[in-house]
């Protein structure tokens, strides 16, 4: 049976999509900065779907280690089918505007470890001809706005960077999914966002991205209804939408 | 820092609501901050709110979310224990664990219940007169108390903890997971046994007769008087076995998919009366002939969940679920007939109301069930005349030595509660010992005078 390697498991989204997904009877490689916060999602998903999980430690920001760590996960299992990218970091827009530490914060791990990680991993399923690269980027990326510009610029360049690599992989057969989700009730939104129509249940996007791999689709925004909302937002005339309070 | 939100909560009965902070930790250091933080004067634990009144209410102060702490930490197969985070609800368990042959050893109604829920109101079910409530089946729970330790509690470790714990309304620090035992089954189905009862004297003759049923209740139309008081239809039950089934079935231990009904807002309050209860209580009475059937386990023990909100159906006002337990040695029967007689001149019109047989206590110190009958029935806020009502109730409770549900209750009066759980004190005791700056309190712990 097939793995997939969750790169950031430890997010409210990534828990949800990583139960929806194990339905599907696959094998796990949970990884995060601290692995001693996977262990309950392991037994948990190790007992919900008696599938095999492994927890490993894994740092974006050492873009140095990527490749052996790749390599040592490709070498742990079966058959790699696939990877999710799931962390990412959303930082005070304001501190980010005086403070470029924060603002290159956000750009290395959102943007650069993910160039670097898929980079290899892009290689890796192309010489394979099978296999997925499904990333979480975000609805912020699709235009830019005064509350989150920064954020929203190097979700940007994350997709931008996905769909190039979805053309690129094509023809080998490897699959590319950009998930681009709204607000999440989550612990990062937690006491920060009033809880209300737009504000959508982890569940829910996890099972989203869960069936969007299934379908092979190639993006998907969730809830769904953010597909209209930036179709919208996105036809604004650049001469009004500077005038906005966005 | 943890960040809270501030909210209108109510328990199942939508009485009373009040605001509160609540906090939803999704790991246990977030937990562990929350508590240690101290940012609000006391902390009670919330999961699905599906205790009536104000159990889970904290007036003004703390309140910790547990819908995400829901992880499944371990499972014996030879053993059948189970352990999870309290979190966790008894309908993912049913959802993991019934399609490979294994139930719930004790449950409530409704499956919408978390395991910390279903300790710290010792919940039982239609099976207490045989097996107990869901504490018979815990082997041990960690708890966080209010000093930041975690400690295990067992009946021989801990033990005063953990008999206060056990039915102790989360007022003893809170409970981070539980080990319990599930029971091995072969199908997803009951062999029911659907028996009419014209009055109380012939449900009871009818309980008494063949008790050798696992499970075992009566809805009772509260609306019939004089000859047909007690009126009622009587299910009872075991576990199907695989060689019950008919040949159709194909995978026994796969539970139904059901279409699920959605409540979608409170129904306006002149909606049920007197008279539209009393018609759906002569339809119900007459759906049902004497008879055996097979019956998928959801729709027997909890048909409700089948409508989302169902508590929306009482109106804004919200509602009461009235539930006490007649003992044993006490005339249970005659205390019964007068409850019942109460309630059908007062006209405090209800639906079908559930009689079922208790066992014995089990030494949880605020644990409700004790051996005899119990009836539970909802009544609708209607006018601030139902509350002396419901006082003349706990007074012909109290006249046969019974006591009322705290996971049900919302107005009880402290006196009252004294005299019907005359182990108050030893809780209190255990309480200063494990809490002594009542870090853990809630609305109704401060009106029971059991936290300040």
């Amino acid at each position: 049976m097939g793995s997939i390697l969750v790169l950031g498991a430890n997010s409210t989204i990534a828990q949800a999509t990583v139960r929806k997904l194990t339905d599907k009877g696959k094998h796990f490689i949970l990884t995060s900065r601290d692995p001693s916060q996977l262990e309950d999602l392991k037994n948990d998903i190790n007992i919900r779907s008696q599938v095999d999980v492994q927890v490993r430690e894994f740092d974006a920001l050492d873009f140095a280690g990527h490749k052996a760590f790749f390599d040592d996960v490709v070498g742990s299992v079966d058959v790699l089918d696939g990877v999710l990218l799931m962390y990412g970091a959303m930082d005070d827009q304001k501190l980010a505007e005086h403070d470029f530490a924060v603002a290159r914060n956000m750009i290395d791990v959102n943007y650069t470890s993910a160039v670097s990680m898929l980079n290899i991993a892009a290689n890796y399923f192309e010489q394979r001809g099978a296999g997925f690269i499904c990333a979480v980027s975000s609805v912020a990326g699709d235009r830019g706005r005064k509350s989150n510009y920064i954020y929203g610029s190097t979700k940007a360049g994350l997709s931008v960077y996905l769909q190039g690599l979805r053309n690129r992989l094509h023809r080998a057969g490897v699959h590319v999914i950009t998930i681009k989700p709204g607000m999440v009730d989550t612990k990062m939104t937690y006491g920060l966002v009033e809880p209300g129509p737009l504000l959508a249940d982890p569940v829910t996007v996890g099972r989203d991205i869960a069936n969007g791999i299934t379908a092979r689709r190639e993006v998907v925004y969730t809830p769904w209804f953010w597909l209209i909302i930036m179709g919208i937002i996105k036809l604004i005339p650049e001469k009004i939408f500077k005038r906005t309070d966005l | 820092m943890v960040k809270a939100r501030k909210e209108r909560l109510s328990g199942w009965g939508n009485y009373p609501v009040q605001s509160g902070y609540v906090f939803r930790p999704e790991h246990l250091d977030e937990l562990k901050q929350i508590v240690t933080a101290k940012e609000y004067s006391s902390y009670i634990a919330y999961g699905l709110g599906r205790s009536y009144g104000d159990t889970p209410l904290n007036r003004g102060a703390g309140v910790i979310g547990t819908s995400r702490l829901n992880h499944f930490i371990d499972f014996d197969e030879q053993t059948c224990f189970l352990t999870c985070e309290a979190g966790v609800t008894l309908h993912e368990i049913i959802d993991v664990f019934l399609p490979r042959g294994y139930y719930l050893p004790v449950t409530p109604g409704t499956k919408m219940v978390t395991v910390g829920g279903a300790i710290a109101n010792d919940v039982h079910g239609k099976n207490h007169h045989v097996d107990g409530t869901f504490c018979e089946f815990v082997a041990s729970f960690d708890l966080l108390t209010a000093s930041g330790e975690i400690i295990t509690c067992t009946r021989d470790r801990h033990a005063d903890i953990f008999w206060a714990t056990v039915g102790g309304i989360g007022l003893t620090g809170l409970i981070l997971r539980a080990t319990f035992k599930l029971i091995p089954v072969e199908t997803a189905y009951i062999n029911v046994r659907y028996e009419k009862a014209s009055n109380l004297d012939e449900a009871f003759a009818k309980f008494q007769a063949d008790a050798d049923f696992t499970y075992s209740v009566a809805w009772i139309d509260c609306l019939a008087s004089g000859d047909s008081l007690g009126k009622s239809v009587l299910m009872r039950g075991d576990h199907a076995r695989v060689d019950d089934l008919p040949a159709s079935i194909v995978d026994p231990l796969k539970p139904a998919d059901k279409f699920k009904l959605k409540m979608p807002i409170h129904a306006p309050g002149m909606a049920l009366n007197y008279y539209s209860i009393s018609a759906f209580n002569k339809l119900y009475y007459g759906m049902y002939k004497d008879e055996d059937k097979l019956v998928e386990q959801s729709s027997f023990f909890h048909p409700l969940d089948a409508i989302t909100d169902w508590n929306k159906m009482y109106g804004k006002n919200g509602f009461i679920q009235y539930q006490a337990v007649f003992p044993k040695h006490n005339n249970p029967k005659e205390g019964l007939r007068k409850l019942l007689t109460k309630l059908s001149d007062a006209r405090r019109s209800s639906f079908l109301a559930v009689l079922k047989s208790s066992g014995p206590w089990n030494g949880g110190l605020l644990s409700f069930p004790v051996e005899g009958y119990t009836l539970a029935l909802d009544i609708p806020i209607k006018d601030d005349g139902l509350f002396p009502f419901l006082r003349e109730l706990d007074e012909l409770v109290l006249d046969y030595g019974g006591r009322v549900y705290l996971a049900k209750d919302s107005s009880l009066e402290i006196s009252a509660f004294q005299e019907m759980y005359p182990t108050w004190e030893d809780f209190l005791d255990v309480k200063e010992k494990v809490d002594p700056g009542h870090l853990f309190s809630s609305s109704m712990g401060r009106r029971l005078g059991l936290s300040k």
